[in-house]
């Protein structure tokens, strides 16, 4: 028999603020332990939770951005459970009136090869909910330390319905969800710090079949490929489990990245009663019609919807447009740029395979530039592509100088002047040059006039090779057929 | 001036001497000192007292005076707190073990006012245990006794502050009030206390047992002193989202506007069985003298009178299991020495560390939150409290003020109730449906029983609406100042 996965998601985002989510402490990663905290953050006697605006203006922006209804009022829950890891032994959260409820997440699957699109789906979502963060347990032999740094950071759970198919499928998800996150300047998203974590319930079915199977929770779902890893290992094993005539069990179980496999963690029986109910220490806040106008005029494009103005609009070919539009900084330098240059596609070609190939070369050499702190400037790249233009330079020229560019921060014009590397356009000199390789190949030159076209880039490549390039093309090949017709 | 003088005095007579340099905040201070060192080992209202940090403050207030830089009426006059309230610094216990070796890393916004106002903050006053009680005998430090008769209880569960003003160990005190606990413990010791509205006062750094409850307030011995410590304390804090934006009028200056006639509503319901005699004559006396005063009494009703105990005691307690949640023994309370794992930590370190009451209510609350009861129990409570706020604001419509009894008992003996817990929950009958409407209620004594204990009147206002509700108060404590009568314990 044939089974089919039936995977949902939920995700968590640290939401990028500049305080907590109930108090003034700032928000923060990798700071001494312990030292982001306060009184309303250790849970101490008296201390009060006070809503940070910030936090539910940036869930706002998610939920509009991924077409959610968003509720009208932002109520509080508190979640009962006793782990060290919640000062307070309870969560303050959403239960019943998330602040985002539906929405979708359009998702690209691999296309053939690198070159082609692939295929466009969109995967429905349940809800979003706004909740705060608990801290960090380090477990050791005979005891645990527990870090609240991180407790009470602004924290979204986002949650998808049943409607991911595969482990492809879920990367897919997980990927586009990422990248509109980071478009939407919501957060970093880095899922090594923490900032994107992972839950993800998964069941398999035969295919064709309607009803759900028995759902596992799987945790610990650290890094994307994890996620993909961990999920694809999940459904194998359920596969493997009911072809054996076993039962699946509802429970949660917990990845292990270093030895590839699922541990069962908890039964559905051990499941927590967290006697939600609203926090009284909390008033509901309102969320008007004109709130959310003012954060929809500050909705960036979703990555999609540029790739396909990219692609439609611009011309740019799909290969460019799918290593640009993962990254919003790109994206961004790479319209300053076409707004000084005014050729896109020359613009997208330099920045795929001029800028973003620097940035991965000081990434492996450990210094790992960001665009916003490339030393190529818009300007510069407008400048460079102007120079080719008109003839200044050649594009192997241009290509020669770029990485010197990156690693000085220098105009173009600069280094084309102080090189003397201006392409060679002086008739006479050109002339000259031209006569001289037609004596030193005299055969190539006979071979022309007998009609064989090919045999003048031969001459052609004598003169570039006294140039050392910079000769001008085009005056080049005028000046060699001219003296051949002779 | 004699000592025996200056602990009769009311707040203002003390304010009004200070400012006219008859006296020093340090004599003030070390008489009541005195008077506590004398007394309370058989009053046992307090559970710390930083006696050098006491003087130091009077005399830094002294010098502000000197320098004629006093900071509000309020300067220099000791005030005591409950100990739930936080003071940087200063121990917390709330009268548990669990927080026994507890010191606040910081200031409750009263706390902070107080400061800012220049006020002597003195002492850490005993209550039942988090707040939970009616006697005081929940403390796991030993109850407080009752300055009119030590075999008695002051009420609870600011046992601490009623007693301390009764006893005349300070002049002011403050308490916390969820379902009675700064009114019934003002009527058993024969003093004012008063419940703001909820959200007049700031309930940060006051450790919550009742979030959606809990009001701090004053105790004194008159209801002008009363005034004058509520005007320091209320206000809007950011730090508290339940606080009310509103502006805090001038209630020592409104309490001595002429008083309008005004209709004031007797509640039937509250008149019925279960009323001892001594108070109901009380009461109809002070009811008599409203009308002398050409004041309109009319008969009301409050039809959902009965069902406020039952609500309050899931809506509290329901909050209180995961308000207490936090003290489990990882952090800053006391860690049982006989946990073995993480669960024994929490289990051992709450079952050692929590008195019988707490422990029960966190148990009654957690139930009615669980999954399959929480319909029925805490959404249904919260229901119900609508229709208790709806009984009240449709009398409000008709009435300036409730007149009902405090309490429907005077100060009861020790052990009479602490076995039966149903018995100990009806002191509060009168108090309970104020905080469950969240409105602004305050005891004022109105005389003494033949056994010589203390009765009080509870008069409730519509929601912030302290001033009229205090002129109210004042016109009969005013002509009458049994607050300011003292037990013979704290007589020389």
């Amino acid at each position: 028999m044939k089974y089919e996965a039936v995977i949902g998601l939920e995700v968590h985002v640290q939401l990028e603020t500049n305080s907590k989510m109930f108090t003034r402490v700032p928000c923060g990663y990798g700071k001494d332990p312990n030292s982001l905290t306060d009184a309303v953050v250790l849970g101490l006697p008296g201390a009060l939770p006070v809503m940070n605006y910030e936090a539910i203006e940036k869930s706002i922006k998610v939920g509009l951005l991924l077409g959610c209804k968003i509720a009208d009022t932002c109520k509080w829950d508190r979640k009962n459970y006793f782990y060290p890891d919640m000062p307070k032994n309870y969560q303050i959260s959403q239960f019943d009136q998330p602040i985002c409820e539906g929405g979708e997440v359009e998702i690209e699957m691999p296309g053939e090869s690198p070159a082609v699109m692939g295929k466009h789906r969109i995967v429905q979502l349940t809800r979003i909910h706004l909740e705060e963060d608990v801290g960090k347990l380090t477990h050791f032999e005979n005891d645990s330390l527990v870090d609240y740094n991180r407790a009470g950071s602004p924290l979204l759970e986002i949650v998808s319905e049943p409607d991911l198919f595969s482990p492809e499928e879920t990367f897919a998800y997980l990927t586009s969800l990422r990248n509109s996150l980071i478009y939407a300047g919501i957060s970093a998203c880095d899922m090594e710090k923490g900032q994107l974590r992972c839950d993800a319930n998964i069941s398999v079915r035969p295919i064709d079949t309607e009803k759900l199977g028995t759902k596992v929770e799987l945790k610990n779902l650290n890094t994307i490929s994890g996620v993909k890893n961990g999920v694809e290992y999940e459904i194998k094993r359920q596969i493997k489990a009911i072809e054996a005539g076993e039962e699946i069990f509802q429970e949660t179980r917990r990845w292990n990245p270093e030895q590839r496999y699922t541990t069962s963690m908890r039964s559905k029986e051990m499941a927590h009663d967290y006697r939600y109910f609203p926090d009284p220490d909390l008033m509901p806040v309102k969320i008007d019609k004109s709130w959310i106008d003012k954060v929809k005029k500050e909705l960036p494009e979703k990555p999609f919807d540029k790739q396909r103005r990219y692609m439609e609009e611009m011309g740019l070919p799909y290969s460019i447009t799918s290593a640009l539009c993962p990254d919003f900084s790109l994206c961004e330098f790479f319209e300053e740029t076409t707004k000084l240059s005014n050729d896109p596609k020359k613009v997208g070609n330099w920045v795929v395979n001029g800028l973003l190939r620097e940035l991965s070369a000081s990434r492996e050499k450990g210094k790992s530039i960001s665009v916003k702190d490339s030393p190529i400037t818009a300007t510069h790249l407008a400048q460079l592509i102007e120079l080719i233009e008109k003839g200044v330079v050649s594009n192997n020229v241009a290509k020669e100088i770029f990485p010197e560019m990156f690693s000085s921060g220098r105009s173009p014009e600069d280094l084309v002047k102080e090189k003397g590397l201006e392409v060679k356009s002086d008739q006479n000199e050109i002339e000259s040059l031209c006569s001289k390789a037609i004596q030193e190949d005299p055969d190539a030159a006979d071979k022309f006039r007998g009609g064989k076209e090919g045999a003048i880039n031969a001459l052609k490549g004598l003169v570039m090779k006294a140039t050392r390039g910079q000769a001008n093309p085009k005056v080049v090949d005028e000046t060699l057929r001219r003296l051949l017709s002779k | 001036m004699s000592s025996a003088v200056l602990l009769e005095k009311t707040a203002v007579e003390l304010s009004d001497l200070l400012r006219n340099k008859e006296i020093t905040s340090e004599e003030i201070t070390k008489a009541f000192l005195k008077q506590i060192n004398r007394i309370d080992d058989q009053v046992h209202a307090f559970l710390h007292l930083d006696e050098q940090d006491f003087l130091t403050q009077a005399k830094d207030s002294d010098k502000r005076r000197a320098q004629g830089k006093s900071l509000s009426p309020l300067d220099g006059i000791p005030v005591a707190l409950k100990d739930v309230i936080s003071v940087k610094g200063q121990p917390l216990t709330a009268a548990s073990k669990i927080l026994e070796n507890y010191i606040s890393p910081y200031d409750a916004t009263v706390t902070r006012k107080l400061k800012e106002a220049g006020a002597v903050i003195g002492g850490r006053l005993n209550l039942d245990e988090f707040a939970m009680g009616s006697s005081t005998e929940n403390s796991a430090f030993g109850p407080t006794r009752n300055p009119w008769n030590l075999n008695c209880v002051p009420g609870g569960s600011s046992g601490g502050s009623s007693a301390a003003v009764a006893a005349r160990e300070v002049p002011l005190t403050l308490g916390s009030d969820t379902g009675g606990s700064i009114r019934q413990p003002a009527s058993l010791c024969g003093v004012v206390g008063m419940k703001p509205t909820y959200g007049m006062v700031s309930r940060y750094g006051l450790a919550a047992f009742a979030s959606s409850l809990d009001q701090i307030g004053p105790f004194s011995k008159t209801v002008e002193d009363a005034a004058l410590l509520l005007e320091i304390i209320s206000g809007h804090d950011p730090l508290d989202s339940t606080s009310f934006p509103t502006e805090v009028p001038s209630y020592t200056q409104k309490i001595h506007d002429p008083l309008a006639p005004c209709t004031l509503g007797l509640p039937k319901e509250f008149f019925g069985e279960g009323m001892d005699n001594e108070v109901r004559n009380s009461i109809e006396k002070a009811v008599e003298f409203y009308r002398s005063q050409g004041h309109r009494i009319v008969e009301v009703s409050l039809p959902t009178t009965d069902l406020a105990v039952p609500v309050y005691y899931v809506i509290a307690t329901a909050e209180a299991s995961s308000n207490l949640a936090r003290y489990d023994g990882i952090r800053y309370t006391s860690r049982s020495n006989r946990a073995k794992n993480a669960v024994d930590v929490y289990a051992k370190s709450r079952g050692e560390g929590f008195g019988e009451e707490v422990k029960r209510r966190c148990i009654l609350g957690a139930y009615g939150l669980s999954s399959g009861y929480y319909d029925a129990y805490y959404l249904k409570a919260q229901k119900t409290r609508t229709l208790i706020r709806e009984d009240f604001n449709r009398v409000f419509k008709e009435v300036d003020a409730i007149i009902t009894p405090t309490s429907p008992t005077p100060a009861f003996e020790f052990g009479s109730k602490s076995d039966d817990p149903i018995s100990m929950y009806l002191s509060d009958i009168y108090t309970i449906s104020t905080n469950l409407a969240g409105l602004p209620a305050i005891s004022v004594p109105c005389g003494f029983t033949e056994a010589n204990l203390p009765i009080g009147l509870q008069l409730i206002g519509p929601a912030f609406n302290e001033s009229s509700l205090l002129k109210i108060a004042h016109a009969y404590d005013n002509e009458h100042k049994f607050g300011c009568v003292s037990p013979t314990l704290a007589k020389e």
